[in-house]
């Protein structure tokens, strides 16, 4: 039995038929084609499928794409600037070589989104402790961490906070 | 001076805008779904399956069992296949088993049109078995009357080799000679390692179609040529009608240098009429059916001269716990006994005695380290043990054993070309402050919570040579505008290879860096032969292929200019996208211009390329050293890391930045080594923690501060004087970690992980715990 969704993806209008049984995560990947969305253990334990919806990361592989009725939703695809400009988070994230083999990278890139949005700052142990939910097996967090730093430093130097 | 360079990975642009593209998201749609029935024992046979119900649901296209397979056993290791039935791999699987040797083997699969039929069909197959004993430790697999799980090997040892080294020049028989001589203390101890898993956040996922008579597979795998020739074998078929593309994949460590399930999917789409069939594992699977890295049980002796702290001899017999299927086999306990002997050579003797036991555990394989991550904690600990009991300082005991430059290895040849290791000792000793704090620790501590710290060294190879054939080949392709095309064989599996061999062809020709285009994919059809991305290899084995195509390119380059300009090719150079006449260091066109020319010209058109392979005999070591100061909470049986750093010497660096990140990754996976990671099978051989959940891998919040540094030799063997970097990092952390735990608590633990279970029996038997209550 097929439903539609109405949301809105990475700033633009969308309807598209899904099955109600369906995740979030098949529903991005296959029927909307964005493979940024990674499918890495389909039961919300290694952060690789995380997007935002309505500005909050969630592991989309255990979301309903049922929940997502009216919804803002926003993944990596949804980040450059309207002159392809990268995001300070992406740009951070090839500077300090936080990229690996890139399989957790949009995953992660998506909680950074949500932290460096809440307009604070927070010290090393608690990036540490928000970044918890992704797992990474190719950079220790180590080049990680400072990207997310480094993002979260520029992006409250350019609100002028 | 492009090799050197700390420029951005030439994919990360790709992988951060979300559009690199992995295996599944080329999938496209209307792709089959194919899913495994797994065993559920771990030691029998199938008797029969009862198919009917199964094939009734709607949606299913295809049920295939161990009954339709063809009757062909083939290899999975990702190893150079050899010519010399002797040195080939073991055969020991078909695609699908009625011979069941392990819990979840792989029994029957079904093909419907989505994910949810196919599950439910696979619900709906009855199987009737006949069960055997189930063997999970060596000793069960080899005792007498123990049913052979693989009839090739009736006692359950796939492989056992005994050698005795001598030292060259020594006057003694064997090591048992040096161990009974009084004027020598001996040491005799025994250590275990536990399996783990690589834990490449990308499951194996694979698809296959068929393009007329030949089979197409795009799949996540670090060694595309290599599976190709294995689809062959299972198959029966050409080697030459299987095409196989490796799109970007995440990670591998190891676990994808084994041909999974490749084969069987290239069957499936042929059982299908050549429709296009996707075959995914679940992480579940993944943990269960893939590999995983081999638990070794060490027992070890040695025989230490007091007066000058050398090691006279030494001993090691290793048992390895293969699990049910050979994969690797042999080379890795192999390996592993052969690199404890070679970081510190004997004075007199040694002796390494291994095994290589079936039992009915998941299947072992390679992984990051091939052995030596298991070996170097047994040899690092026992180093720490001598040391602590006969007094002396670790770090001046090992420096004093040290591989010495020009070392050659008394069986394989293999020599020290290069060593900066008692470099990296002095540099990691400063970096942790080692003389102040070993001093600072080994005062008596007040209270549950005590201080350490810890150190290991390693050495290890750069490639298979000569254990296997080393080879590699690179093409360069002029485009119009000047830039150029790099094609190789050799895979991007997240390391930087890319880049590095990116920075390599453009060091080679004269140009900058941002002028080579790699062809990150391979496609067996069009990319020039490699074994792939294993042994540390392709900077060095690679790295000599892509500096032979690149210089024969700038010949070539040079000679066309020397034609157009009447010059001779001997006075030319290309500085700054220019070719300049050295004589008077003007420049004479813009490469921009030649390469015009050359596509276009109606008097000499030459579309300029340069395709060289190349064999690599030679072989040299790479080295290193991990400091660790840890703090014990000792009746939680909690270490916590407090500081740790890791000196690599792997020759000259490629790129500085790269290199630091490629050791950031190795050090974590060392300290899930240390402390968390195990893989726990109940008696039944069933695994309990198949899961991210229950499988504890490191997270952010288990990690202090990385700190990587370097000592930069100069390796006359490698092609820009570099040596292996990639796996190294992950081998020396669990030694260093156990080591500060030795100094912190004065407990000796002998088998990893050191989790909070392990250290509380530990501290329990050694009187820490449970003493004043």
């Amino acid at each position: 039995m097929m439903e539609i969704l109405h949301c809105t993806l990475n700033g633009r209008p969308v309807e598209v038929g899904y099955d109600l049984r369906e995740s979030l995560l098949d529903t991005l990947r296959d029927r909307l084609g964005l493979t940024s969305v990674k499918r890495g253990c389909e039961v919300g334990e290694c952060g690789a499928c995380t997007v935002l919806v309505d500005g909050e990361a969630i592991d989309s592989c255990i979301y309903l794409t049922a929940w997502c009725e009216g919804k803002h939703i926003l993944t990596v695809e949804g980040l450059q600037d309207e002159n392809g400009e990268l995001s300070p988070i992406q740009r951070a994230f090839i500077q300090e070589a936080a990229v690996q083999c890139g399989f957790c990278t949009p995953g992660i890139i998506m909680s950074a989104v949500e932290i460096v949005g809440s307009g604070r700052t927070y010290t090393r142990e608690e990036l540490r402790k928000l970044i918890s939910g992704h797992l990474c097996r190719c950079t220790g967090y180590q080049n990680i961490l400072n990207a997310v730093e480094r993002a979260v430093e520029e992006c409250h130097k350019v609100a002028g906070r | 001076m492009e090799v050197g360079r700390s420029l951005d990975r030439v994919d990360a642009y790709d992988k951060v805008t979300g559009r690199a593209k992995y295996t599944d998201d080329l999938r496209g749609s209307g792709a089959l779904v194919a899913k495994i029935l797994h065993s559920t024992i771990a030691n029998g046979v199938v008797k029969s399956m009862d198919l009917s119900e199964a094939q009734a649901i709607p949606g299913v296209v295809k049920v295939l069992t161990c009954f339709d397979v063809p009757d062909i056993q083939y290899p999975t290791p990702g190893h150079p296949w050899s010519v010399e039935e002797a040195h080939q791999d073991v055969s020991d699987r078909k695609l699908l088993n009625r011979r069941v040797r392990i819990y979840g083997d792989d029994i029957a699969v079904v093909v419907a049109e989505d994910e949810l039929t196919a599950e439910r069909a696979l619900r709906a197959i009855r199987v009737e078995y006949e069960e055997y004993p189930v063997y999970t430790t060596p000793e069960q697999a080899m005792a007498p009357g123990a049913v052979p799980i693989h009839d090739e090997h009736p006692d359950n040892v796939l492989k056992h080799t005994l050698f005795n080294v001598l030292t060259p020049g020594a006057q003694v028989r064997d090591v048992d000679e040096v161990f009974a001589d009084p004027a020598y203390r001996v040491f005799e101890d025994h250590f275990d390692t536990q399996a783990v898993q690589h834990c490449h956040i990308e499951n194996p996922v694979s698809f296959a179609w068929m393009e007329g008579e030949r089979i197409v597979v795009v799949s996540s795998t670090q060694i595309p040529h290599i599976v190709r020739r294995v689809i062959g074998q299972a198959l029966g078929i050409g080697w030459g009608s299987i095409r196989v593309i490796k799109p970007y994949i995440g990670g591998g460590f190891g676990n994808k240098q084994e041909v999974l399930y490749e084969p069987l999917n290239a069957w499936i789409t042929t059982q299908v009429g050549g429709r296009k069939v996707k075959l995914e594992c679940t992480r579940e699977e993944t943990f269960q059916n893939t590999r995983s890295r081999h638990a070794i049980h060490f027992d070890v002796k040695a025989a230490v001269r007091p007066e000058d702290m050398r090691l006279m001899a030494r001993s090691c017999r290793a048992v390895s716990n293969q699990g049910g299927y050979a994969s690797h086999g042999h080379s890795i306990v192999a390996n592993a006994v052969t690199g404890f002997r070679q970081t510190y050579p004997d004075e007199l003797a040694h002796r390494s005695d291994a095994y290589t036991v079936y039992t009915n555990l998941g299947s072992t394989g390679a992984m990051r380290g091939y052995g030596i991550p298991q070996c170097n904690f047994a040899g690092e600990c026992f180093m720490d043990d001598i040391a602590r009991e006969m007094g002396w300082d670790p770090l001046a005991f090992r420096l004093r054993n040290l591989m010495p430059l020009g070392y050659v290895d008394p069986t394989n040849g293999i020599t020290c070309q290069s060593t900066g290791l008692a470099e990296c000792i002095r540099k990691g000793a400063d970096f942790i402050g080692w003389e102040k704090l070993r001093a600072e620790y080994a005062r008596p501590q007040a209270g549950p919570v005590c201080r350490g710290v810890g150190m290991a060294v390693f050495s290890y190879k750069t490639g298979v040579w000569p254990i296997s054939l080393e080879t590699a080949s690179a093409r360069v392709v002029l485009n119009q505008d000047g830039t150029v095309q790099l094609q190789l064989g050799a895979t991007e599996i997240g390391q930087g290879g890319d880049t590095v061999f990116s920075q390599m062809c453009a060091q080679a020709i004269g140009i900058p860096t941002e002028d080579v285009h790699i062809v990150s994919f391979q496609d067996t059809d069009t990319a020039p032969f490699d074994t792939g991305a294993y042994a540390s290899r392709q900077t060095y084995v690679t790295g000599k292929a892509i500096k032979k195509a690149g210089e024969s390119f700038r010949a070539r380059l040079l000679a066309y200019a020397a034609g157009l300009t009447h010059l001779d090719p001997g006075n030319l150079d290309i500085q700054a996208r220019q070719v300049v006449n050295t004589r008077t260091g003007t420049p004479v066109l813009s490469l921009a211009e030649l390469a015009l020319e050359a596509f276009y010209s109606l008097d000499h058109c030459e579309h300029i390329t340069a395709e060289e392979s190349i064999q690599c005999k030679n072989n040299t070591f790479s080295f290193g050293a991990c400091f660790a100061e840890v703090e014990v909470d000792i009746p939680v049986g909690k270490v916590k890391v407090l500081r740790i750093v890791n000196v690599h010497d792997s020759g000259k660096l490629i790129n500085p930045k790269l290199a630091e990140a490629q050791v950031h990754g190795g050090m974590s996976m060392g300290m899930g080594y240390a402390l968390s990671e195990e893989m726990k099978y109940d008696d039944k051989g069933r695994l309990l923690n198949g899961n991210l959940l229950d499988y504890k891998l490191p997270t952010a919040m288990d990690h202090p501060e990385l700190h990587a540094l370097f000592v930069e030799t100069e390796d006359p063997s490698g092609p820009f004087g570099n040596k292996a970097l990639g796996e190294p990092p992950a081998i020396p952390v669990a030694g260093a970690i156990r080591n500060a735990v030795l100094q912190a608590t004065g407990v000796a633990i002998r088998r990893l992980p050191m989790n909070p279970q392990r250290l509380v029996e530990a501290f329990t038997q050694a009187g820490l715990i449970g003493k004043e209550e």
